[in-house]
């Protein structure tokens, strides 16, 4: 075996006869320990045989040290190697009564041992259990405004890029704290198809599955490496089909945690690689099966999507989670309100929502909907309602929602029903219907 | 990851962030003793790393052990500044120079420890855990770690012998600069003994940089 002499550079030579200094036992961990102390060191007390005056517990072992009885080594006592060997277990009180008094024994002899008693004694009380303090998720927004503030970046972040570099890594932060049982937690997806929700089961690693699989869309659109590799469908990228391909293709035999790294590199590799190219690619065209989203709202979508399911994760294994940073909401819920006049018009193709009342040319004022999120990230927004290419303006506003920026997140990742939405209306009905139902259709797998 | 610091990619930066923020932020915690206090120095901390990101040396030791350094610059040279400041304000009451030498001394060693576990092999911080917060002895540990009783107890030294080395560095540098925070940056102080391995803050605030010290506690 290798001896702990291997690693052991700073022993002086073993000097007989020197007096040793013992330090006193170990405290407990917690002030309260389960168990029983363990085994006191032998005290000089005249009266009472050695050894069985318990030490006096102390918080963090660092009192001067106890002159310990000689008591001479029992018989056939190990070996200095092993004794020596003993030491680290000796110090944590981790060795049986017979070896502890070996090794003490031997300590009155041998002072280069009794040092390092001392010294891994002494190091005994430097264990510390871990924090198990949460870091504000909030905290790193704040450290980088201030160092960007100091020294501004050359290459920067684009300011639409960065709340998927928050969401990302508030995810990240959340998946480092989870155990393998936690990711096999089930967790239920929910939106909204049509007039009514539908829900689907999987697990904490099928929704990183799915996030890894969706994102994989902007990969490839950016020249990065598919995640489904070989398996990608071929045809038109489509978020569901390439998801459910995924999930067939993960092995059964995998730890469930094998997908965290890869998604935490591609997201990485994602935002490193807008970063380089810039304002030069915020309106390619990212495609999504049926449509398609310039690149600069793909992210967008991608950070609202990473934080949805973050929340489901969070929800699923009972961790709290915070929603974006205010800036960072506010960019969130104006995409959602730039995508609702398409997503009307998509309901009226349907049959799903009231025609137009009146053809309005393109860029021009049409009937509108003034939306009013409140509270954190909120923000007026007027809503075409006649076509996507009306103009929405103050003048010709027919309805007013207002609603808390929360409540309307939730609405358009398809978490609560359009009836249910604690909205506060005023104007047209239908108006009003047709919008909220709007909002609850731009949520998807 | 030091060139795309340099080159200022704000890429960089966060991933540095995410690496490092819950050490930063842990060892900034056990010097102070204090959220808000830990939350400030982890700002002071990841500007400094952005803002000097050449004054780390790869041949000195791993990103990882320097940003630990810078930490524990930051959060000793703040906690002396809190307990200067407490001193003059406590009166009577206020505890002498040589306490507070010992409680800045004690919090020091108690970072650099924590950070000596964190960076310890694996199997040997497996092995303290069992036998000091589990409670199990070295038998227990060796069996529960599926390792030879030799080994068990060969990793349980050798872990305590590493640990112990939080100890025998050098101090951080002496009070006497931040009991006086002197509006004059940089006068440099002559270090008592030999230069510490960590090398010392000479920089009159928290917003200084704490020098090119490297972590080299392993």
């Amino acid at each position: 075996m290798n001896g702990p002499d291997e690693w052991d550079g700073r022993e002086l030579s073993d000097s007989p006869g020197e007096r040793p200094r013992i330090p006193s036992p170990r405290s407990a961990p917690e002030d309260r320990g389960p168990l029983p102390d363990p085994a006191p060191l032998p005290v000089a007390e005249p009266d009472g045989p050695a050894g069985t005056s318990p030490a006096p517990e102390t918080g963090d072992g660092t009192e001067p040290p106890v002159a310990p009885v000689i008591i001479p080594a029992p018989a056939g006592a190990p070996p200095h190697r092993i004794l020596k060997s003993l030491l680290g277990a000796w110090a944590l009180a981790a060795c049986s009564a017979e070896e502890t008094a070996a090794v003490e024994a031997h300590l009155t002899d041998y002072a280069s041992c009794a040092d390092e008693a001392l010294r891994l004694r002494e190091a005994v009380g430097l264990l510390h259990p871990a924090d198990s303090l949460d870091l504000d998720p909030l905290l790193r927004s704040r450290v980088l405004e201030l160092c960007l503030g100091r020294r501004p970046a050359r290459i920067p972040v684009p300011e639409w890029a960065t709340p998927y570099d928050a969401e990302t890594a508030k995810l990240d932060a959340l998946l480092r704290d989870m155990g393998p049982a936690e990711w096999r937690a089930p967790v239920r997806l929910r939106w909204f198809e049509g007039e009514r929700p539908v829900e689907r089961e999987t697990t904490v690693a099928g929704v990183m599955g799915h996030l890894m699989a969706v994102d994989g869309l902007v990969a490839t659109a950016l020249g990065l490496t598919d995640p489904l590799g070989t398996a990608a469908p071929p045809g038109a990228p489509d978020p569901l089909i390439r998801t459910e391909t995924f999930w067939r293709a993960a092995d059964e035999k995998q730890s469930p945690l094998a997908t965290h790294a890869p998604w935490r590199d591609q997201s990485s590799a994602l935002i490193r690689q807008v970063s380089f190219a810039g304002t030069k690619v915020a309106e390619l065209a990212v495609p999504y099966g049926d449509f398609r989203l310039p690149l600069r709202d793909s992210f967008l979508d991608r950070a609202f999507e990473c934080w949805v399911h973050a929340g489901d994760i969070a929800e699923a294994v009972d961790y709290p989670y915070e929603p974006p940073a205010a800036a960072h909401l506010h960019q969130l819920v104006d995409l959602a309100a730039r995508l609702l006049p398409s997503a009307l018009a998509d309901r009226r193709r349907a049959g799903l929502a009231a025609p137009p009342q009146r053809l309005v040319e393109a860029g021009a004022p049409g009937r509108t909907l003034h939306l009013e999120v409140e509270g954190n990230g909120g923000g007026h927004w007027y809503i075409a309602l006649d076509s996507p290419a009306a103009l929405g303006t103050p003048e010709h506003t027919v309805a007013h929602i207002a609603l808390d920026s929360a409540e309307f997140c939730q609405l358009a990742a398809g978490h609560i029903s359009p009836e249910e939405a604690a909205a506060g209306q005023l104007g047209e009905r239908d108006a009003i219907r047709d919008v909220l139902f709007a909002t609850a259709s731009l949520s998807r797998l | 990851m030091q060139q795309r610091l340099t080159h200022g990619e704000a890429a960089a930066l966060g991933e540095v962030y995410d690496r490092f923020a819950s050490l930063v932020h842990s060892l900034a915690h056990r010097v102070l003793d204090d959220e808000d206090a830990a939350d400030r120095v982890t700002r002071e901390v990841f500007a400094y790393v952005w803002e000097h990101p050449d004054s780390y040396d790869p041949k000195q030791g791993t990103l990882r052990s320097w940003v630990a350094a810078v930490t524990r610059h930051q959060a000793v040279q703040r906690l002396r500044q809190t307990e200067a400041a407490s001193a003059r304000d406590g009166g009577s009451e206020a505890p002498e120079p040589a306490e507070i030498e010992q409680k800045i001394h004690e919090a020091s060693t108690a970072a650099r420890a924590d950070y000596i576990v964190t960076s310890m092999p694996a199997p040997l911080r497996a092995a303290l855990e069992l036998a000091y917060f589990q409670r199990r002895d070295y038998r227990q540990t060796a069996a529960d770690l599926g390792v030879t009783e030799d080994e068990a107890r060969r990793r349980l030294r050798l872990g305590l012998q590493l640990l112990s080395t939080a100890r025998t560095h050098q101090a951080l540098p002496p009070a006497h600069r931040a009991a006086h925070p002197a509006p004059t940056a940089r006068a440099p102080h002559a270090p008592r003994g030999p230069r510490p391995p960590h090398s010392p803050y000479t920089g009159p605030g928290a917003s200084a940089p704490p020098g090119p010290g490297h972590g080299r506690s392993l």
